[in-house]
């Protein structure tokens, strides 16, 4: 279970990066939480840089999309999903679960 | 239409494949393309594929499970000869005519060289093989680096080839590199990324000549200013051409580029072109964004049979070099004014926008992403209703 920040410090709309390895990018779409690999799984490019709109990511560097709610890509360049790891908030506080170290498998 | 022939299998050439594909083209679909690979892409070239941190597995475009719903006939490792003049044939070098209904014109472009005898240890890069030839050649071990031309592919050579610890020279003839594209305040930024590394940056003088004996290998740079720099290895970056000469006899209008309109529809109907080849609406541009934007409206055009859609878009590019991620968007003119908005050129961080009558025309990112990509939204919001 990996700290994340304060809830208040996560404003809708906004996102951050944990420097885990690999990097994991934590969004908050319209009140929801969600966290997914930080890397585009098309090129070296960090998604928590991305655009978020509703609950779709787009990639800085070449538009690819990804659904938060499933890791899935929602259009070309990319094919292949990143990971999404399960989020809890506990006393106001955001932790993501890795989905590799507990097997939560994304 | 029965058949479509998309001639060139690189990205413009692949996006074409998938669009047709995606929208409801369910007929013979056969893929042309002068290299032996399949559809790579080319940007990590002059980056993490020179340095050795990508291989050639990961620099594929289409997954074998995408090339198997494709469904299309690859002829791969064969050049496209001839388009004939109705457009309803392409011969291949090997001698053998396809017919066909309709064409995707995706052939790209090929780096200009310098004339000159053939010396080895001089290379261009626009290829996989160009890049694995350029690799190989600084296996050895740090090596003097002469990069003859300071654009993107100059600048990025550069900074991959003194990461791999040679020891680099970028010269450049204009007064500053990406000068048309950034204008003078900015290219002198980023122009400053160089010396911050460790290369040394010669600008406002052109190449008078290569040395090396005939037959041999280079040995230095001769600069137009009468100076000599000693090389090892040259890498030439200056431009391409568009791959238009095997349409020379189809009767096609060319014009730096195959001229189209602004759905990228050819004076053929059933032709349309894509990419680096592609003058659509009177611009050519050499963007991996424009080259998978292109494809779409070119597809929907073709299939209809006439030009329904129009190609709008605000001109985007990105290149990485020396750590840093500089993007661009938007159309800047020379009279434009540049303010930077947010961090500093001195960190080597910043947002800057280009404005005309209080209008912003471009916005320019040295390692800011995400202000990047608001900016550049609200640029592509902004010029949707205009008219052009």
């Amino acid at each position: 279970m990996i700290p994340v920040c304060h809830l208040d410090d996560l404003p809708a709309g906004e996102s951050v990066r944990i420097d885990t390895a690999p990097p994991i990018a934590v969004f908050n779409a319209d009140g929801e939480i969600y966290a997914i690999d930080d890397t585009c799984t098309h090129q070296d490019a960090s998604l928590a840089d991305g655009w978020l709109e509703g609950c779709l990511v787009e990639c800085p560097l070449h538009a690819a999309s990804f659904d938060l709610r499933t890791g899935m890509p929602t259009c070309l360049p990319a094919r292949r999903a990143v990971r999404t790891h399960s989020v809890t908030v506990e006393n106001g506080m955001i932790y993501v679960h890795h989905a590799a170290e507990e097997g939560n498998a994304a | 239409m029965r058949t479509v022939t998309v001639v060139g299998a690189s990205l413009a050439g692949l996006y074409a494949a998938r669009a047709l594909r995606s929208q409801g083209f369910d007929g013979r679909l056969v893929i042309v393309g002068d290299e032996c690979h399949r559809p790579y892409d080319r940007p990590p070239l002059s980056k993490d594929f020179l340095r050795g941190t990508t291989g050639q597995d990961g620099l594929a475009l289409a997954d074998a499970e995408e090339v198997a719903e494709l469904d299309a006939e690859w002829l791969l490792g064969t050049r496209a000869a001839a388009l004939d003049a109705g457009g309803r044939s392409v011969t291949l070098e090997n001698g053998r005519s396809l017919a066909t209904d309709g064409v995707v014109i995706a052939t790209g472009a090929t780096p200009r060289r310098l004339p000159g005898p053939e010396l080895a240890g001089v290379h261009t890069l626009r290829s996989l093989d160009d890049a694995q030839a350029l690799r190989d050649d600084l296996a050895g071990g740090p090596v003097r680096v002469v990069v003859i031309g300071g654009g993107f592919i100059g600048a990025e050579v550069a900074s991959s080839c003194a990461a791999l610890g040679h020891d680099v020279t970028v010269v450049e003839a204009a007064p500053l590199p990406l000068l048309p594209q950034l204008g003078e305040e900015m290219a002198g930024v980023c122009a400053k990324l160089h010396g911050d590394h460790g290369v040394t940056l010669v600008t406002g003088t052109g190449v008078a000549a290569l040395r090396g004996e005939s037959g041999g290998r280079v040995t230095g740079v001769e600069l137009a200013d009468g100076r000599v720099l000693p090389a090892d290895t040259v890498v030439v970056g200056i431009g391409v051409r568009p791959n238009t000469d095997w349409l020379a006899g189809s009767g096609l209008p060319l014009d730096d580029g195959v001229v189209c309109d602004a759905g990228c529809v050819t004076a053929l109907p059933h032709v349309v072109a894509v990419g680096d080849v592609a003058r659509v609406d009177g611009s050519r541009t050499e963007h991996w964004t424009s080259a998978t934007e292109q494809a779409a409206t070119a597809v929907h055009n073709l299939l209809a049979g006439e030009t329904l859609l129009a190609h709008r878009t605000v001109p985007y590019f990105w290149s990485d070099q020396y750590g840093v991620r500089i993007q661009f968007a938007g159309r800047r003119l020379p009279t434009d004014t540049v303010r930077v908005l947010d961090g500093s050129p001195e960190d080597r961080s910043f947002l800057a926008t280009y404005e005309r009558d209080g209008r912003t025309t471009a916005v320019l990112a040295l390692n800011r992403p995400r202000p990047f990509m608001k900016a550049r939204r609200e640029l592509m919001r902004s010029a949707q209703p205009v008219a052009s």
